[in-house]
Order: structure tokens, then C-alpha cells, then sequence
């Protein structure tokens, strides 16, 4: 076989999967700012060509309203349907985060489980590209900290393909992560019946040294990091939680138990983020057996700046990750 | 509209009796907690019962409700049974929502009563989302959303309004104006001169009426519906109201002026009504015969609340996702 494996974007993979939603199942609805053909397909044309299919009744372009968006969101599936919301940029979130937090998250909970909110709400982040400090923050951490969310996100097309189709029909509230910079970025085609479950890890590179523990857009990072390890002999072992809330401990601890060292590796800032719990979950466990403690790789304490300088100093790098893995393997 | 002529008996009579029902338990309820039987943060809800009754009167049990927490009379009014909202109310596992809820947060699907939320504004965007659903179904439900005058002050109001208006979607959004948002005066925080007026500016039908007044109520509500099943689109109904104890109970009202107070007692929506139904040969014997049912009825489900268990305390791991949560 000489062929090259079809390759797709990001983007386009999420495109699939609401295509393949939308066909399998009718109370499948997407709605957000300028997502319609008519209005574009969506600022990064993610959501191109789904009204054409499927009508403008099913993918709704909406007010600049992100609270008006999640709450019909929220009504829409509680009578039945799995409404897609997309909520532009990460940091028009806290805009929602009313609906999110104390509805979306809770109505479950505070109806002792009469009725329930299967919502997805796609949106994308992420620092990089000079889009400063209100249009690129990571906030997965506080939607993980919240009971009744699951928070996802992939790191290449087809586990985009998978996990976004997962996340529409789950009957949970899902916040589905997409990164900006990483829209571009190609990868081999799923077949279209691809699914990837919530809730379970992979495992893309295995290693015997030190386990890196990543997520979105961490993961390349953390590949390109343990290419240029192995040159110095260190073996690393990469573990992709793709879904963050809840995440797969097992694969983790499993993953841990075996390299004895660990590194938990995100965009998001560094203080308070998601590392600061599975690292503490990991000396909960493992402590004994560890050669070091847990190490975590993050963001600057820093809104993210504009300056290209400035970006590229606050944010986490390949670098950062090699510096860590030595630091802790002394 | 026809706001001086009745409403025919038998709407009177039902009217009545939901908000007899609703009167005598914000009673019974305030007697409990008084006394230490019950230990809950309680919004009393003596004086708006008229407008609950009219508005739930004019719609069906299929239809949706979404309240908020001063939500006692939207809630009765729409027909959820008293001893599974008592039972709620006391924490218990017979309650709506297994005690999981609490007097906050009733939900009760099978009267139509999907949300009850503790933040002021916040069930506007989400009953547009039932609302949507019954578009898209086009299943012929209406969805009555209900707040106060204090949620036109905040942006979910000016969203969910709009997008409504914007999608034509089945709602009665029904603020009941009781003209004051916890302690502070409507016209100290709130820059137009009615809610009707924002209704308007935001492109909507809206109509403001004497919501304690039973027969003009019904007929506004009635109105309403009818104008969101026929597709047209949603009301914003300003019904003005008044509340006599307070935000809370405990609350004593020294910010509402004393003879501000003593005239809306003078207005009492209740007795108003049962001299209509008096008036139009609705006999002493059966209005007595409706308040002692729903006094019965009251006692019933006060009693049962008192007794039924509470749930165990490891139910808080049931409900957060679609799965049970670990130990």
C-alpha cells in the first residue's frame, strides 16, 4: 500500500460529526452566532453547509445573546431535543456561565432526575495567534470543578469526530472544547462510523520513564517533547484524557503505576488548572511508588498578552515540557 | 380589551378555588415555620394568588410553566398535588424532586412545571427553549414563564425577550409587578415607567392589567395564549400585584410606606373575589364547600410532610449525571 491514508482538518472533522448527527437523529439542532449558511457557516466555517442540508428550523443563527443561546439550549432539551449551542470564543462563556452552572449542570440534580439536559455547547480558544486576553483563555477548569458537566476536548480530527458525535448524544451537558490555532491542523480521516467514548483516555505513544498527561492542544506538544527526549534516552509514555470532567483515572493511575513519574501538561494557567488535580489524585494513589513528584506544565499566572513577545513568554512550550521531565527525573 | 366585564362563573369558580388553595396554604406555611415545624427559607406569596390562579386557569395541564422561588402560588396554580409540593417543601424523599430541590427549585413534568430557579431573570432564556421545542414539534403547547419586575433590571430579560420576539416563539412571559424587587421600590432602580414599556421597545404585544382583578387576568392571559397558539408569537403580560409579608419571611416591610401597606390590604385580591363569586349567586355554602376541600386538602399534605421520611443522605450521588457517582 503506497497510498497516503486520507487526511482532514480539524474543523472539518467537527463539521462531520454534527452532519452525522444531524442525519441519525432529528431532534439534533445547532444554533449560535452566524452559524447559518446565509450568515457565513459560522466565523471559522465550522458549521458551512449544515443549513443548506438540514434547514435553518434545525441550525439557527442567533443574537449576539450567549445567555439567551444556552437557555434555549437548556429548554430545547428538556423536551427532547439534543441541541448543539455554539458559543463563539471560550471567554463569551462567562457570559452563559449562569445557564451552564446553576441550570444546565443542576436541573438534573435539583428535579431528582425528572428532567434532564443533553445539551452540547461547542466552542473554541486558545492563545497563539495575537488574539490577547479576552478572546483565547482556557477555562476548562472551572466547568470541571462544576457537578453535572462533562468537559471534553480532542487533539486531532478523528478523536474530534468521535468525541463530538459522543457528546451530542450523551444525556449529559457536555462542554466540547475546540482549539482556534489547531482548526488547520490535518489528520487521518475517520471511517464515519468512528465513535469515540466519553470518558476514556488513550494512550498514543507508549514509554517506560515518565507518563505525560495532556489534553486539546497540549498533546502535539507533548509528541514533539517526547521525540526530543528520546534523544537523551528518556522514554516518555503520552496519555490523552480527551475527556477532562470526568476523566479516565484508571488509564492515568494504570499509565503511572508503570513509569513511576508523571507530568501534567495544559495551555490553561498553570496555578488552580486541571494538573493541580490529577496531580494530586496521583500522589494520593501512588505516592510510595513515585521517583519524583508529580510535575505540571502550564500557563503563565498572566492574562494572555498581545505582544508576540510577550505571548510566546507567557505561554506553555515543548520546552517547558522537556525542562519539567528532567527536572523531576533530576 | 374588556377588562370590566366578568368572566363567565365557572372560570370564576376555578380561579377561586386555586387561589383559595394557594392563600390558605402561604398561610399554613407561614403558621409551620412560625411555630418551628418546618425550618425553610420561605417567600410568601399572600396577595399575588389572583394573578397565578387567572393565568393557570387560561392554559392547560400539558402546557409548560417556569416560575422562580416566590413560585408557591404559580406552582399550585398550575396544578402540582399538595402533598408531593409539601413534601418537597419539608426536604423529603416524597417530594417533587426527592428533597433535592427544595421550596427553590420545584419541578413537577406532569403539570407542566419544568423549572423553578433561584435566580432572579433566569428562567426567561430557558423557557424560550421549551418554547422552541414546541415550535419545532408543533405540539400546541404554550410556555408561561413568570418573574417579578426586579428581573426586568437584569440582562437575561433583555436577551430572552428579544430572541422570543425574534423567533416568534409560544410564550407568556407574565411579570407579576408587585412593585417592589426585594426592598427596593420599583421606581428607585427601574428607569422606565412600567415593564410594558420594555416589552414594547423590545417589539413585543405586551399589555399591563390589574392582575389582582380575576376577570381582567383570565381575559389577558387568555388573550395571550391564544395569540401564541396561533403562532403569532409571545405576550409580556405586566400584572400588577402586591405582596403582604415581605421578601421572606421575617421580612417586616419597613421599607414599604404604611399606608401604601394599608391600601393594598384594602385591595386584598381575595375577598374582592369571593364577594364576585357572592354576587353572581355563587351560593355562601359552596364557596364554604371549596375552602373547607381545599383546608382538608392542606391539612393532608401538611401532615404527610411532617411524617414522610427524608431521603438518605447518599441520594447525592444519584441525578448529578446520567450515571451514579462513586462513593
Amino acid at each position: 500500500m503506497t497510498d497516503k491514508p486520507a487526511e482532514i482538518m480539524f474543523a472539518q472533522a467537527c463539521n462531520m460529526a454534527m452532519a452525522k448527527a444531524m442525519a441519525d437523529d432529528p431532534k439534533v439542532i445547532i444554533m449560535g452566532e452566524d452559524i447559518a449558511d446565509e450568515q457565513g457557516g459560522g466565523v471559522f466555517k465550522v458549521t458551512l453547509g449544515l443549513s443548506e442540508k438540514f434547514g435553518t428550523d434545525r441550525v439557527r443563527s442567533t443574537p449576539i445573546s450567549e445567555q439567551a443561546i444556552v437557555g434555549a439550549a437548556v429548554g430545547s432539551a428538556m423536551v427532547g431535543y439534543k441541541p448543539v449551542a455554539e458559543i463563539m470564543l471560550m471567554n463569551f462563556i462567562t457570559v452563559a456561565m449562569d445557564q451552564i452552572v446553576n441550570h444546565a449542570a443542576k436541573l438534573r440534580f435539583m428535579s431528582g432526575g425528572q428532567t434532564t439536559v443533553p445539551l452540547t455547547i461547542r466552542t473554541t480558544t486558545g492563545a497563539g495567534t495575537g488574539l490577547g486576553g479576552q478572546h483565547s483563555d482556557m477555562l476548562e477548569a472551572w466547568l470541571a470543578h462544576v457537578p453535572g458537566l462533562k468537559v471534553v476536548a480532542a487533539s486531532n480530527p478523528a478523536d474530534a469526530y468521535g468525541l463530538l458525535y459522543s457528546s451530542i448524544m450523551d444525556p449529559n451537558p457536555v462542554i466540547f472544547i475546540e482549539n482556534t490555532p489547531g482548526y488547520f491542523v490535518k489528520g487521518p480521516a475517520p471511517a464515519p462510523d468512528h465513535v469515540v467514548p466519553l470518558g476514556k483516555a488513550s494512550v498514543p505513544r507508549e514509554g517506560t520513564d515518565v507518563t505525560l498527561i495532556g489534553y486539546g492542544s497540549s498533546i502535539s506538544r507533548c509528541h514533539a517533547a517526547a521525540d526530543k527526549l528520546a534523544e537523551d534516552g528518556i522514554s516518555c509514555e503520552i496519555v490523552d484524557l480527551r475527556t477532562i470532567a470526568p476523566y479516565d483515572e484508571e488509564t492515568v493511575l494504570k499509565s503511572v503505576a508503570k513509569t513511576k513519574a508523571a507530568v501534567v501538561v495544559h495551555e490553561a494557567v498553570r496555578n488552580f488548572g486541571v494538573g493541580a488535580e490529577i496531580s494530586s489524585r496521583i500522589h494520593e494513589e501512588l505516592f510510595s511508588e513515585l521517583k519524583a513528584p508529580v510535575g505540571r506544565v502550564g500557563s503563565g499566572y498572566a492574562p494572555v498578552p498581545f505582544s508576540p513577545a510577550i505571548e510566546k513568554a507567557w505561554m506553555f512550550s515543548q520546552e517547558d515540557i522537556e525542562r519539567e521531565v528532567h527536572k523531576i527525573l533530576g | 380589551m374588556a377588562n370590566n366585564e366578568l368572566a363567565d362563573k365557572d372560570v370564576l369558580i376555578d380561579i377561586f378555588t386555586r387561589a383559595d388553595l394557594i392563600m390558605q396554604s402561604d398561610i399554613k406555611f407561614r403558621q409551620m415555620i412560625g411555630a418551628g415545624q418546618l425550618q425553610i427559607v420561605y417567600y410568601p406569596v399572600r396577595g399575588q394568588e389572583v394573578v397565578s390562579s387567572a393565568m393557570m386557569a387560561a392554559v392547560n395541564q400539558e402546557d409548560y410553566l417556569v416560575t422562580i422561588y416566590r413560585g408557591l402560588h404559580d406552582q399550585l396554580a398550575k396544578g402540582i398535588p399538595s402533598k408531593d409540593l409539601w413534601a418537597e417543601f419539608a426536604g423529603k424523599m416524597a417530594g417533587t424532586c426527592k428533597g433535592k430541590g427544595g421550596p427553590m427549585h420545584i419541578t413537577h413534568p406532569e403539570t407542566g412545571v419544568m423549572v423553578t430557579t433561584g435566580i432572579v431573570g433566569s428562567g426567561i432564556p430557558i423557557a424560550n427553549g421549551l418554547a422552541l421545542g414546541s415550535q419545532l414539534d408543533k405540539d400546541g403547547k404554550v410556555t408561561v414563564c413568570c418573574f417579578g419586575d426586579g428581573a426586568s433590571n437584569i440582562g437575561a430579560f433583555h436577551e430572552g425577550l428579544n430572541m422570543a420576539q425574534v423567533w416568534k416563539l409560544p410564550v407568556i412571559f407574565l411579570c407579576q409587578n408587585n412593585l417592589y424587587s426585594e426592598h427596593t421600590p420599583m421606581a428607585f432602580a427601574t428607569s422606565s415607567d412600567s415593564i410594558k414599556q420594555r416589552g414594547e421597545g423590545l417589539g413585543m404585544r405586551s399589555v399591563q392589567v390589574n392582575g389582582n382583578d380575576a376577570s381582567a387576568m383570565y381575559a389577558a392571559a387568555k388573550e395571550a395564549v391564544e395569540y401564541a397558539r396561533a403562532g403569532h408569537g409571545p405576550t409580556l403580560i405586566e400584572a400588577m400585584t402586591f405582596r403582604f409579608h415581605g421578601h421572606l419571611l421575617g421580612d417586616t416591610s419597613h421599607y414599604i410606606p404604611k399606608e401604601e401597606m394599608e391600601q393594598a390590604k384594602k385591595d386584598d385580591p381575595m375577598p374582592i373575589l369571593r364577594q364576585q363569586l357572592l354576587d353572581i349567586q355563587v351560593s355562601e355554602a359552596d364557596i364554604a364547600a371549596i375552602e373547607a376541600k381545599n383546608a382538608a386538602i392542606i391539612e393532608e399534605a401538611s401532615q404527610f410532610a411532617l411524617d414522610a421520611p427524608y431521603p438518605p443522605g447518599e441520594e447525592y450521588r444519584i441525578d448529578v449525571l446520567d450515571v451514579e457517582i462513586a462513593a
